[in-house]
């Protein structure tokens, strides 16, 4: 499938490494807001959960979905719709649109999975594009074209509307939604999930049902994605249209292959990179956001494939002495064809 | 009854687009396995370079006709030398997300020039009155447009199953390795076949700059109304393309004729309806080579 085969999540780091690479994660994200606008963090934790909701359908089973907007945004709007219609916590809206997203997901995945590779992403994203007409439509219910607007950020009285107090309250949100897809990675059904996308005749030949699992997994995916969408809905106070375009889906992908796919790490890195990229382009004025992300594709997807994060853990292997592996240089392509000598360390 | 024809007959012109742009894609797939996202962009440059002829050349949507296609074609020629030629034999996912990487950059590209307004695009004269067609009487542009169309979508298919040319496109389609194997040098047709299908799409921009909105995003959500329509009719197959394209645009215009909150969704329930009981398409063999 598409992903650099080789890639096995942090295997092959040593346990002190993986330990020191969560913990000045943490501290990055803890201290991030004191260093970087504070609805700017917000947006960088937001999308980072988007995109490892992502990594787990693309990196870890090798289905491209084009379409994770309809998740996003349905969760951005059922999320809004339960703050401003029953006061609750937000942290219970973002629950309730997190299981709205998921609901979507259900019947769009089990239509999707009848189809894979290149369909599979042509169907995703023409199903989400079928949830951005919905939304446009019942105007009654999302505001149309001008969105759904005063979400308000009830925690228990507690006064978010300053955002910086707003970040460390969301922010145990999205931890939890990274650690949750951390354990599905390193579950049993996180290895099936990578038998399929190494080879699903074998995964099927050995007894497990590919389809259910990707059935599974695309919920489960869409379920953080729904989470990370409502609490980018309560950050901003509204939810909007754009939140289910399908530009929105493109964003994602293009920071799950610009960090590097199937590394957890690197779709953050990539949400991280964009994120601040769209800022400084925003402040300094230039217009070009959808040309520059354009560019990003286009030159990732030529030049290194492996994405950031993935590039960086090849070089470190390469590093620590191997004597005929490939080098960093090596093309993904003479990769792909053959079993991949890294992946049977 | 006359409104009801009335809208098949929109449906059928709007079809016209659906079935120019989801044949051009399928020739592109079946040669390449390349799912081109930049297709929409390019029926969206077919349209700006007939206002762009028309606006700063003073050149008749007549000549833009004949220009524009060919023009764009060699356009495509080149794009697909210098960056898709690269990826084929990888994953096609990756050339997928490159054309739609090039396709962000061509739309936006276009928004900064012209900004989100529609330019202006006046019918050509000879095509600007209408036409009693019976029943009723209906714009002669866009009879002209669904007439073209169908007697394009028809030359391809001659073209495709008549001449030798079409049998080598055909087989390398189909059995790549075997028509190498036999002596045909696929690789000669693989550039040319994909300029084709980007002048397909360009000819379907430049028919659509007199009756549609000409601005940066007609194509970007076109495109995937068009994914959906070669979903519905089975990627590989040219003659499903086409009929599905058809299809669709009826099923819309009959659709916005009872259920105009619904028209714009149908045709992406009609793909749910197609992969729930023909997975493959309507008109699509079980997915091989390219799968």
């Amino acid at each position: 499938m598409i992903t650099a085969k080789l890639i096995e999540g942090s295997r092959g780091w040593s346990r002190a490494a993986r330990v020191a690479a969560v913990v000045v994660g943490l501290l990055v994200a803890l201290g991030l807001p004191w260093y970087i606008y504070p609805p700017v963090a917000m947006d960088i934790a937001a999308w980072a959960l988007f995109a490892v909701a992502l990594d787990l359908l693309l990196g870890y089973t090798g289905l491209l979905s084009f379409g994770h907007a309809a998740f996003w945004g349905s969760s951005a709007y059922a999320t809004g719709l339960i703050a401003i219609e029953t006061g609750l916590p937000f942290y219970v809206a973002v629950l309730g649109g997190a299981v709205v997203a998921a609901l979507v997901a259900l019947p769009i995945a089990a239509l999707a999975v009848r189809r894979t590779g290149i369909y599979f992403a042509m169907v995703t994203l023409a199903f989400a594009q079928l949830i951005y007409f919905i939304a446009n439509q019942w105007r009654s219910v999302t505001g149309g074209e001008n969105g759904l607007q005063g979400i308000p950020r009830n925690f228990f009285g507690l006064d978010l509307s300053d955002s910086f107090y707003f970040y460390y309250a969301a922010l145990p949100l999205v931890l939890l939604g990274l650690w949750f897809a951390w354990r599905v990675v390193h579950s049993p059904f996180g290895r099936v999930l990578v038998a399929i996308r190494e080879n699903p005749a074998r995964a099927r030949a050995l007894g497990y049902p590919v389809d259910r699992y990707k059935v599974q997994v695309f919920v489960l995916s869409a379920f953080l994605a729904g989470l990370a969408g409502g609490i980018y809905a309560i950050g901003h106070g509204f939810a909007s249209l754009q939140e289910v375009y399908w530009t929105t889906s493109g964003k994602v992908v293009v920071m799950n292959i610009l960090g590097g796919m199937g590394t957890l790490w690197g779709p953050v890195l990539g949400a991280t990179i964009i994120v601040l990229l769209e800022d400084y382009l925003a402040t300094a004025g230039i217009d070009a956001v959808g040309a520059v992300t354009g560019a990003i594709f286009v030159l990732t997807v030529l030049l290194f494939r492996r994405g950031i994060w993935g590039t960086a853990q090849h070089v470190w292997r390469n590093r620590r002495g191997r004597r005929g592996g490939p080098g960093p240089d090596d093309d993904v392509l003479e990769q792909e064809e053959s079993p991949t000598p890294a992946r049977q360390a | 009854m006359d409104g009801l024809l009335q809208q098949v007959f929109n449906g059928l012109v709007s079809g016209s687009f659906y079935a120019l742009l989801a044949l051009g894609l399928s020739v592109i797939f079946g040669m390449l396995g390349v799912v081109n996202f930049a297709h929409g962009a390019f029926y969206m440059l077919g349209a700006f370079g007939a206002f762009v002829l028309l606006d700063s050349f003073g050149l008749s949507w007549w000549l833009a006709l004949l220009v524009v296609p060919v023009l764009l074609a060699v356009v495509g020629m080149v794009f697909e030398r210098t960056l898709v030629h690269r990826l084929v034999g990888l994953d096609p996912l990756y050339n997928f997300l490159l054309t739609f990487g090039v396709a962000l950059i061509l739309q936006d590209v276009v928004r900064m020039r012209y900004g989100v307004t529609s330019q202006p695009y006046t019918r050509p004269e000879l095509l600007s009155g209408s036409v009693n067609l019976g029943l009723f009487t209906y714009p002669t542009y866009q009879v002209f447009v669904l007439i073209f169309s169908i007697v394009a979508s028809v030359l391809v298919w001659l073209v495709l199953s008549r001449t030798r040319i079409g049998m080598i496109v055909r087989a390398s389609t189909e059995r790549a390795e075997l028509s190498q194997a036999l002596g045909i040098d696929v690789r000669r047709w693989v550039t040319p076949v994909f300029g084709f299908g980007i002048g397909l799409a360009a000819l379907a921009g430049v028919l659509a700059a007199p009756m549609r909105a000409v601005n940066s995003t007609m194509g970007g959500d076109l495109i995937i109304v068009i994914f959906a329509v070669v979903v519905i009719g089975g990627l590989g197959s040219v003659f499903g393309s086409v009929a599905a394209g058809y299809l669709v645009g009826m099923l819309s215009a009959v659709g916005n004729f009872y259920t105009p909150a619904l028209s714009q969704s149908l045709v992406f329930i009609l793909m749910a309806l197609v992969l729930l009981l023909r997975p493959a398409g309507l008109f699509g063999r079980e997915e091989g080579v390219h799968a």
